[in-house]
């Protein structure tokens, strides 16, 4: 009778791809891993952990269903860290003898390397929007997918490591400033290269590598000014299985709020590419100036002669690019894309953003004795949460979108920015860092 | 854009609408404050104002002394704040409306929009004709011939169903007018838009409960007036300031020594406490903190026994931080430590005067004793005694005044992330108390000493603080250790340097030996009115009689000739005083000398120390108590349950799409046209996509009409 045969494409979007042999394979090998992590180091997990570390199995399966690059990519970190931790054979000295640790693999050698290659990759992206042909972007890609690698392979082996010091300092690395930048560069890189899948265009990657250069600037000022990359042991409010959910669930959102901004950013450019009137363009230019002081707002006493720099270099990019737009403009791809993006980004910042604030607060709630006391971080976090549905709501209700939502978006990483880092170099409270 | 009629497409009645309540009253006034306060830009206005409040009670912090108001923003704006209710916003009458008016504003927008997003959530829309169908945007026709139009249908609806849609076919024989086909998928979206407003109203309820309002409210109608706690013994506490243990909802602390017992916390309400029974009684057995190996504290764990009032059941517990103990819905946390009363060996040494013995004192943490002498009558206070001290050794402290390069010991367990200092340089220095001096008038200086020496710059010194003012930091004078590792060669010095007697002698001594019988006198004399000028002020003393006595072009140097004379009679100074005590003098070696310019720098900063007494610490037997917050919180399942709406809600209104299509088909002969059409209230770049490709389905091999 009805002979009709399926009508999809496998491009055709989420949730309709079927499941393949593919997802089975990959999900039989996550499985694999998290028994092998439960047989040998399940005496250093409670059952809260358990469960975390089972349903990171479906998680991950669902992640490669909806995205199928990541599984390649997990199961290359996998590999590359699994090897880290037999060539360190359990003794931490094993960093200086073995080769491929000493350069490659230890965590802070990997991490370097993903410094190196961000860098590497936004020259590239840029090239890419000037050069003819698409090789120096794919360039650009193919060293953030690197750069990705190996910032996943650092924080994996720094896991790693913090138990070698000793099994009492042993904790997931995502409990520290200089760990969470980390974190947010990898993060960011990664939501901006499915994007760059989704909509094939690579052109967006000099922008938004933009905020993933300045969050790696500010990793190297970290380390050599102020030996940030030490492993510190835990104080006693961070020891529980919460952070493991809260933190990365509150980096997913704050690295797609920073992705939307720089695509808002990129879009004011591409609109306002044949503009010659100075009102238009000083805002988006003092604007980016400001983003780039944001940093600068973090200092004891006086300039360092390396903010100083990273200021001037930045306000002097800034106003080439703006100089440069229409060349830029024309390479970008369509306003409409542009705006896709931004609402996607956005939105599941939002999403994940909710939850790490509610997981916040349950994790308040145990080891504080109250789930909302306006703590400064707290306070913040709702006025980001509060900003965000604000624009969400507009463009759903009202259907706001083109240079308004673009400021907007930019501007929200502004109050991003100083609820990431300004509450707690600022304002003394439950999360602070303390002083730079 | 083409016109769509309103009911089809677009962000307009399909979706919540943004405008308020229109209600039928007899009072205009009423009807445009009700259409007013349900209205979204009235939300967003109260949104703003919430945020903005609230980013400002970041700034400015939130309940602290009026004095730090006062230091930091200067007695004018202190008042504004103050009567503004900036240092308690949170709790702030305006801030509270603000916030009800928005629960009150969500509130109405659900009651006005909940019913039609179920109604839209059901419907099918199958009553549209195709007449409207040169309004919709996204629209597609087709003509086939009659034989390939029931095949054609099947693809279609295949093609829908494997994108998740859901289909009602219609009757054949509906005229053509109305749909033969319509499909829906993604009404849950509007559920979500349900879920996630219903969850802010809830959560906002159940945070109301537990807030500080109830509690407020309670004490207001009972009749309770807060006191100053830390007058008063448990049981001294009147009725008036006690709160029962039926309290529903608080946040409460409570210290606890080490084999001692409590049924009572302590509820803080801003000018003073209330006190709050509790339905149990908590034990403390022991109190244990334990160290990694950097001198960061691992772990805070107390033994406590519950024993519940009513029951009499007893229960044995560890809380540690993120571990707290919960009993029928009172849950006890693992908040701080403190000192439970150690019981202390000090010895106070006079600071002035030729007395060099100190006087051996017995005290407990928290206690105070009357020190008597003929020129002074002193109240020695003991306020604290850590055993541990952490401190950053990694900076020399730039002057006498830098506390900075000192980390403190974190004695609660509030600070997350450590800082970025190298951790090779952090050690316990050891033991410390605070204790303050009072004198008759009641002035009172504060102190802070360490039990041992701490080597900084080379030299091994004793750090003994002062302030005058909780809000000062510290600033510390530093007691160079003799070779016994004491303060008793120190002592010695200073009661010398306080002797005019010993202070002639060591001058003319120091004199015979430095220059010839002819200068010697006068140089003795000079000696003499130095050591004399730094034993009344100190070295600025000394400073101020030199710019008296000599004119400025040759001050520099004679200070430097006056400093060696200086040095060089403090030496024998010393030497004096040992030889007079008994003991040999000693020979001028590096490190002697070395002590000497040491004390010699703290007997002129004594002085600036302005202090009577030294209160040093020999020996300790300590006590340690345990701070534990005590909560009540009956709103927290309610919050819980709205916090799961708020994810589902918002994961539902942002991934959800709601897309609806409609296919109507009309004989023309023996051609059969399809007409699709499709619509969703949200335009993205997935709709395009998906509407493509049914197109494409529908027309495959057909010719295609619009």
């Amino acid at each position: 009778m009805n002979t009709a045969s399926s009508t999809l494409n496998p491009t055709d979007g989420f949730l309709i791809r079927r499941w393949g042999l593919w997802d089975l394979g990959f999900g039989l090998l996550a499985a694999l891993g998290a028994a092998f992590a439960t047989q040998r180091y399940a005496a250093f997990m409670d059952i809260y952990e358990l469960v975390i570390l089972w349903c990171c199995v479906p998680a991950a399966v669902l992640l490669g269903y909806f995205w199928a690059a990541l599984r390649p990519f997990f199961i290359g970190c996998a590999a590359a860290s699994i090897l880290a931790v037999a060539m360190y054979g359990g003794t931490a000295a094993s960093a200086e003898s073995n080769f491929l640790l000493k350069y490659f693999l230890a965590s802070q050698s990997a991490i370097l390397w993903m410094c190196a290659l961000f860098a590497f990759a936004t020259v590239s992206y840029w090239v890419g929007l000037f050069a003819q042909g698409q090789t120096a972007l794919w360039m650009g890609s193919l060293l953030t997918w690197s750069a990705c690698v190996m910032g996943s392979i650092g924080l994996l082996v720094r896991w790693y490591e913090s138990y070698l010091i000793s099994p009492d300092v042993g904790h997931i690395p995502v409990s520290n400033l200089y760990e969470v930048f980390i974190l947010f560069a990898v993060i960011t890189a990664m939501f901006y290269l499915y994007y760059e899948g989704r909509y094939k265009t690579r052109s967006l990657g000099g922008f938004v590598s933009l905020i993933i250069t300045a969050a790696v600037a500010f990793l190297l000022w970290y380390i050599v000014a102020r030996s940030g990359h030490e492993i510190q042991p835990l104080v006693p409010a961070l020891q529980s299985w919460w952070m493991k959910i809260h933190v990365p669930a509150n980096f997913v959102g704050y690295g797609t709020f920073s992705l939307a901004a720089m695509v808002g950013f990129a879009y004011l450019i591409k609109e306002n590419a044949h503009t010659t009137s100075t009102w238009k363009l000083a805002p988006l230019f003092i604007l980016g100036v400001l983003l780039c002081a944001e940093p600068l707002v973090f200092r004891r006493s006086g300039l360092p002669d390396y903010w100083a720099l990273y200021f001037g270099f930045s306000a002097a990019f800034i106003g080439a690019v703006i100089a440069l737009r229409r060349r830029i403009g024309a390479a970008l791809p369509a306003l409409e894309v542009l705006d896709d993006v931004m609402y996607r980004a956005i939105a599941v910042g939002f999403a994940f953003f909710t939850v790490a604030t509610i997981l916040g607060a349950l994790w308040a709630a145990e080891a504080w004795g109250t789930y909302w006391q306006w703590d400064p971080k707290e306070t913040w976090a709702l006025i980001v949460w509060l900003n965000y549905a604000a624009w969400l709501h507009l463009r759903m209700m009202k259907g706001l979108r083109g240079q308004v939502a673009a400021y907007w978006s930019l501007i929200g990483l502004l109050i991003t920015g100083f609820a990431f880092l300004g509450v707690n170099m600022f304002l003394s409270g439950l999360h602070s860092y303390g002083t730079l | 854009m083409n016109q769509t009629p309103a009911s089809l497409e677009g962000a307009d009645s399909s979706g919540p609408s943004t405008a308020g309540l229109e209600l039928k009253a007899q009072h205009p006034l009423v009807a445009e404050a009700v259409e007013l306060l349900s209205s979204m830009r009235f939300a967003i206005s109260a949104l703003v104002v919430v945020c903005i409040a609230s980013a400002i009670g970041t700034i400015v912090g939130q309940n602290a002394p009026s004095i730090n108001y006062v230091n930091q923003f200067g007695a004018f704006w202190a008042e504004v704040f103050s009567a503004l209710d900036v240092v308690r916003v949170y709790n702030a009458p305006w801030f509270l409306v603000v916030m009800g008016l928005m629960l009150v504003s969500t509130s109405l927008c659900l009651i006005r929009n909940t019913p039609k997003m179920l109604r839209e959530a059901r419907s099918w829309r199958d009553q549209v004709r195709d007449s409207t169908f040169p309004a919709f945007k996204h629209r597609a026709a087709v003509a086939l011939a009659s034989s390939s139009a029931e095949q054609r249908l099947a693809e279609f609806s295949l093609a829908l169903r494997e994108r998740g849609y859901r289909l009602r076919a219609a009757a054949p024989q509906a005229a053509g007018r109305l749909p033969l086909l319509v499909a829906r998928k993604g009404t849950s979206n509007r559920l979500g838009y349900i879920s996630a407003h219903l969850a802010i109203v809830v959560i906002s309820l159940g945070g109301l409960l537990d807030s500080e309002l109830p509690l407020r409210t309670m004490a207001w109608w009972t009749d309770k007036a807060p006191l100053q706690m830390n007058q008063f013994q448990g049981n001294e506490v009147p009725g008036s300031a006690r709160l029962p243990a039926h309290t529903p909802s608080y946040r409460a602390n409570s210290l606890v020594p080490e084999g001692g017992t409590t049924d009572v916390a302590v509820v803080s309400q801003g000018n003073g406490s209330l006190l709050l029974d509790l339905p149990f009684e908590l034990h403390l057995k022991q109190f244990r903190i334990e160290y990694y190996p950097t001198g960061m504290p691992k772990l805070f764990a107390s033994d406590v026994v519950l024993k519940d009032k009513e029951t009499g059941q007893e229960k044995t517990a560890t809380i540690e931080v993120n571990k707290p103990l919960i009993h029928r819905g009172v849950a006890i946390y693992q908040s701080s430590f403190d000192d439970g009363g150690s019981h202390l060996k000090l010895t106070a040494y006079p600071m002035a005067g030729p007395i060099r013995s100190g006087l051996p004192v017995e005290l407990t943490v928290g206690q105070s004793v009357g020190l008597k002498n003929s020129q002074s009558n002193l109240s020695l206070e003991l306020t604290g005694f850590k055993p541990i001290n952490v401190e950053n050794m990694g900076e020399p402290p730039d002057d006498r005044e830098a506390e900075d390069p000192f980390k403190k010991h974190v004695a609660t367990v509030l600070s997350p992330a450590l800082n970025s200092e190298k951790s090779k340089q952090l050690r316990n220095v050891g033991p410390s108390i605070n204790y303050k001096l009072r004198d008759a008038s009641g002035q009172a200086k504060e102190f802070h000493t360490y039990m041992l020496p701490i080597e900084l710059e080379g030299a091994r010194v004793y750090l003994a603080g002062v302030r005058n003012s909780p809000d000062e930091q510290f600033r510390y004078l530093r007691i160079p250790a003799d070779v016994k590792d004491s303060l008793d060669e120190f002592m010695r010095l200073r009661a010398a340097m306080a002797d005019p007697t010993l202070r002639a002698a060591a001058s003319r001594r120091f004199a015979a030996q430095s220059a010839p019988a002819n200068v010697s006198a006068t140089l003795a004399e000079s000696a003499q009115k130095a050591l004399e000028a730094v034993a009344e002020g100190g070295i600025n003393q000394l400073g101020q009689l030199l710019e008296k006595t000599v004119p400025e072009a040759e001050r520099e140097r004679a200070a430097e000739v006056v400093l060696r004379l200086l040095t060089g009679a403090f030496w024998e100074l010393w030497q004096q005083a040992r030889t007079k005590d008994g003991l040999r003098p000693l020979e001028r070696n590096e490190d002697n000398v070395r002590f000497a310019q040491l004390a010699l720098n703290a007997v002129s900063d004594a002085q600036l120390f302005d202090a009577p007494l030294l209160v040093a610490l020999n020996d300790f037997q300590e006590v340690k108590a345990s701070v534990f917050q005590v909560t009540r919180s009956p709103g927290k399942t309610t919050v819980y349950i709205g916090c799961l709406l708020l994810t589902l809600g918002v994961f539902a209104m942002l991934y959800v799409q709601e897309r609806r299509v409609w296919l109507w088909s009309q004989n023309q002969g023996d051609e059969v046209e399809l007409k699709m059409a499709a619509s969703t209230p949200r335009q993205t770049v997935d709709f395009e996509k998906e509407f493509t490709a049914l197109a494409a389905v529908l027309s495959a091999n057909g010719e295609r009409r619009t």
